[in-house]
C-alpha cells in the first residue's frame, strides 16, 4: 500500500485527486491545476511536501563530512541559520539528487532531499560517512508544509508560535529558523517568496487546518511542477539525474571549485569535463504558437530535416506555464545552439526559441513576446 | 461521481452525442473525460465542411498534463465548430455537456445513432475505468 503523510486526512476532505508519487499518495490538485498555480502567484497556497525526506546530520564531523559529500560548499553557510542549494554526486559527477542543506546551530545540518530517491539517498550518506563521526537521522517524525506566495510569509508565520514567528519574519532570502524539532526556512521551489516548514507531524496537521480557515489554498503536485518550471528550476529525474552532471544541466553554479584542496565526491570528473568542455546544455524553451510542449519531445536545429530519431535535443521538462499563457520547458540540446529550434509536438515540428530562464520571477514574466 | 444525463448518447473514447433527430448531431466530451484531463489549455478543432468517418481523429482537447484526440462519433460532414473554445478552452471544464460543446455533424446515415452506446452503458465504463 503508498505511503500516506499527515496530512493524507485533510487532502481526503479537501477533494483532492490522489496520485501515486514515489510510493506515496499525494494530491495531484484539488479541481484545477490553474487556479492554485495562480492563488501562490497571486496571493498564498500550500503544499504538503512531507513526502520529501528530512535528514539531520551531526556530530563533531558534520561540517568536514558535508563539504566531502555536497557538491556546493558548506563553508558557505558556516553561520548558524543559513541554508544553500547543492547537488550531491557519484564519483562520475553524475547527480544522485539535488538538496537544500540548512545549517540550524553549531554542529547540526538538516537536509531535505527528495522521495523518489530518499533511500538511495539514505544509503549513500551512511556509506560516505563511515569514515567520519557523524550521525545520520531520518526525521520520519517530521512534517514539511511549504507556504509559498506574494502573502507567504505573514500566513505562514502565522501558524508559529511568537518566539518562532517573529524570528521567521526577521529571515533573509535562503536563512533558517529553528526552535526544537521545528525550522523555517525562507526557501521554496515556486519562484515565489514564502517558507517551508518543518513541523512535528501533529502540529503540522493543525498548522494545515489554520492555514486553511485564513485563506491559504491547498495546492497539489501539478501547480508544483509549472510553478518550478516557470521559475527556472529543474527537477530531479527528468532535468538531471546520475547520468548527467551539474555543468550539463544548468547547475554549473552550485557547484564550489574554490577552494581548489576541497575534495569532494565527483570534483576530479567535473574539473575533467570541464577541461574538455560540455557536449550539451540545459536551456529554456518557449514554444511559438499554440501547443503544448511535453517531457521526451525530440528537439532539432531550425533549419534541420532531422526525423524524431535524428533529432539532437529532447525536452526534459515541458508544460503549459499558466502565468505565460503558452507552453515552455527545459531542454537538453548541443551547447552550440542559439536562438531558433524546432519541437516535435504530436507528429508535427513546431518552432520555439532558446530563452534565458528563469521565466516568471515574483510574479512577473521574463520574457519577451 | 460525475455527471452521465441519460438523454445523450455515448462513445467508449468518452464523446457524448446529442442528436436532434432531424440529421444533425452535438459532439463534446464527458463530464468524466474533462475530470480526467484537467484544466483544459488549447482545443484544436476541424475546419467545418470537413467530411469524417466515424473513428476519425478530428480534434484534440490539450489540458495542462496531456493531449487528448477527439474522435468522430459518426460519419458526416462538420457542420458547425464551437469558435468560443479558442479563447475559452475553460468551458469544456465549466460546463461540458452545454457550452462545452465541441463540434456538429451532420450525419449522412441518421440509423447509425442506434448504435451508439447509451448512458448505463457508458456508465459501466466510467465504472470500469476508474477501478
Amino acid at each position: 500500500m503508498a505511503k500516506r503523510t499527515p496530512l493524507y486526512d485533510a487532502h481526503v476532505a479537501d477533494n483532492a485527486k490522489l496520485v501515486d508519487f514515489a510510493g506515496w499518495d499525494m494530491p495531484i490538485d484539488y479541481g484545477s491545476q490553474i487556479a492554485e498555480h495562480k492563488a501562490v502567484r497571486e496571493s498564498a497556497g500550500m503544499f504538503d511536501v512531507s513526502h520529501m525526506a528530512v535528514v539531520d546530520i551531526t556530530g563533531s564531523e558534520s561540517r568536514v563530512f558535508l563539504r566531502r559529500v555536497l557538491a556546493n560548499d558548506v563553508v558557505k553557510i558556516n553561520e548558524d541559520g543559513r541554508a544553500l542549494y547543492t547537488c550531491m554526486l557519484n564519483t562520475r559527477g553524475g547527480v544522485i539528487d539535488d538538496l537544500i542543506v540548512y545549517h540550524l546551530a553549531g554542529e547540526l545540518y538538516r537536509i531535505v532531499v527528495n522521495a523518489a530517491t530518499t533511500e538511495k539517498d539514505l544509503a549513500w550518506l551512511h556509506s560516505q560517512g563511515r569514515d567520519f563521526e557523524v550521525q545520520i537521522q531520518h526525521r520520519q517524525d517530521l512534517a514539511i508544509i511549504a507556504v509559498q506566495g506574494p502573502r507567504g510569509r505573514d500566513l505562514g508565520a502565522s501558524v508559529l508560535d511568537d518566539e518562532l514567528g517573529a524570528a521567521a519574519m526577521q529571515l533573509k532570502p535562503f536563512r533558517v529558523a529553528s526552535q526544537g524539532d521545528r525550522s523555517v526556512g525562507r526557501t521554496g521551489y515556486t519562484g515565489e517568496d514564502g517558507f517551508e516548514l518543518v513541523l512535528p507531524a501533529d502540529e503540522a496537521v493543525s498548522a494545515w487546518k489554520t492555514l486553511r480557515d485564513i485563506g491559504v489554498a491547498p495546492v497539489g503536485l501539478g501547480a508544483r511542477d509549472t510553478l518550478r518550471l516557470e521559475a527556472g528550476l529543474n527537477l530531479y529525474g527528468q532535468d538531471m539525474d546520475e547520468d548527467r552532471t551539474p555543468l550539463e544541466s544548468g547547475l554549473g553554479w552550485t557547484v564550489a571549485f574554490k577552494p581548489a584542496d576541497r575534495e569532494f565526491v565527483g570534483r576530479e570528473a567535473l574539473e575533467y569535463i570541464r577541461e574538455q568542455g560540455v557536449a550539451e546544455k540545459l536551456v529554456g524553451l518557449v514554444l511559438e504558437g499554440r501547443g503544448v510542449m511535453r517531457s521526451h519531445a525530440a528537439v532539432r536545429a531550425a533549419d534541420s530535416d532531422a526525423d524524431e530519431k535524428q533529432a539532437k535535443g529532447e525536452v526534459t521538462s515541458g508544460s503549459y506555464a499558466p502565468s505565460l499563457s503558452r507552453s515552455i520547458g527545459l531542454a537538453r540540446v548541443p551547447a552550440e545552439w542559439e536562438e531558433r529550434v524546432e519541437v516535435c509536438l504530436r507528429g508535427k515540428w513546431l518552432p520555439a526559441r532558446i530563452v534565458a530562464y528563469p521565466f516568471v520571477r515574483n510574479g512577473k514574466s521574463r520574457i519577451d513576446d | 461521481m460525475s455527471e452521465i444525463p441519460k438523454d445523450l448518447s455515448y462513445t467508449k473514447t468518452h464523446e457524448w452525442i446529442d442528436y436532434d433527430g432531424d440529421g444533425t448531431c452535438t459532439v463534446g466530451i464527458t463530464d468524466y473525460a474533462q475530470s480526467s484531463l484537467g484544466d483544459l489549455v488549447f482545443v484544436e478543432l476541424p475546419e467545418t465542411g470537413t467530411k469524417v468517418g466515424a473513428g476519425d481523429a478530428v480534434a484534440v482537447v490539450e489540458s495542462v498534463k496531456a493531449a487528448s484526440d477527439i474522435y468522430a462519433p459518426l460519419d458526416g460532414e462538420i457542420a458547425e465548430i464551437n469558435e468560443q473554445l479558442e479563447d475559452s478552452p475553460e468551458l469544456v471544464n465549466e460546463d461540458p455537456f452545454g457550452e462545452g460543446w465541441l463540434f456538429k455533424i451532420n450525419v449522412s446515415d441518421p440509423d447509425a445513432v442506434e448504435n451508439l452506446l447509451d448512458a448505463d452503458t457508458y456508465e459501466g465504463i466510467v465504472e470500469d475505468e476508474e477501478d
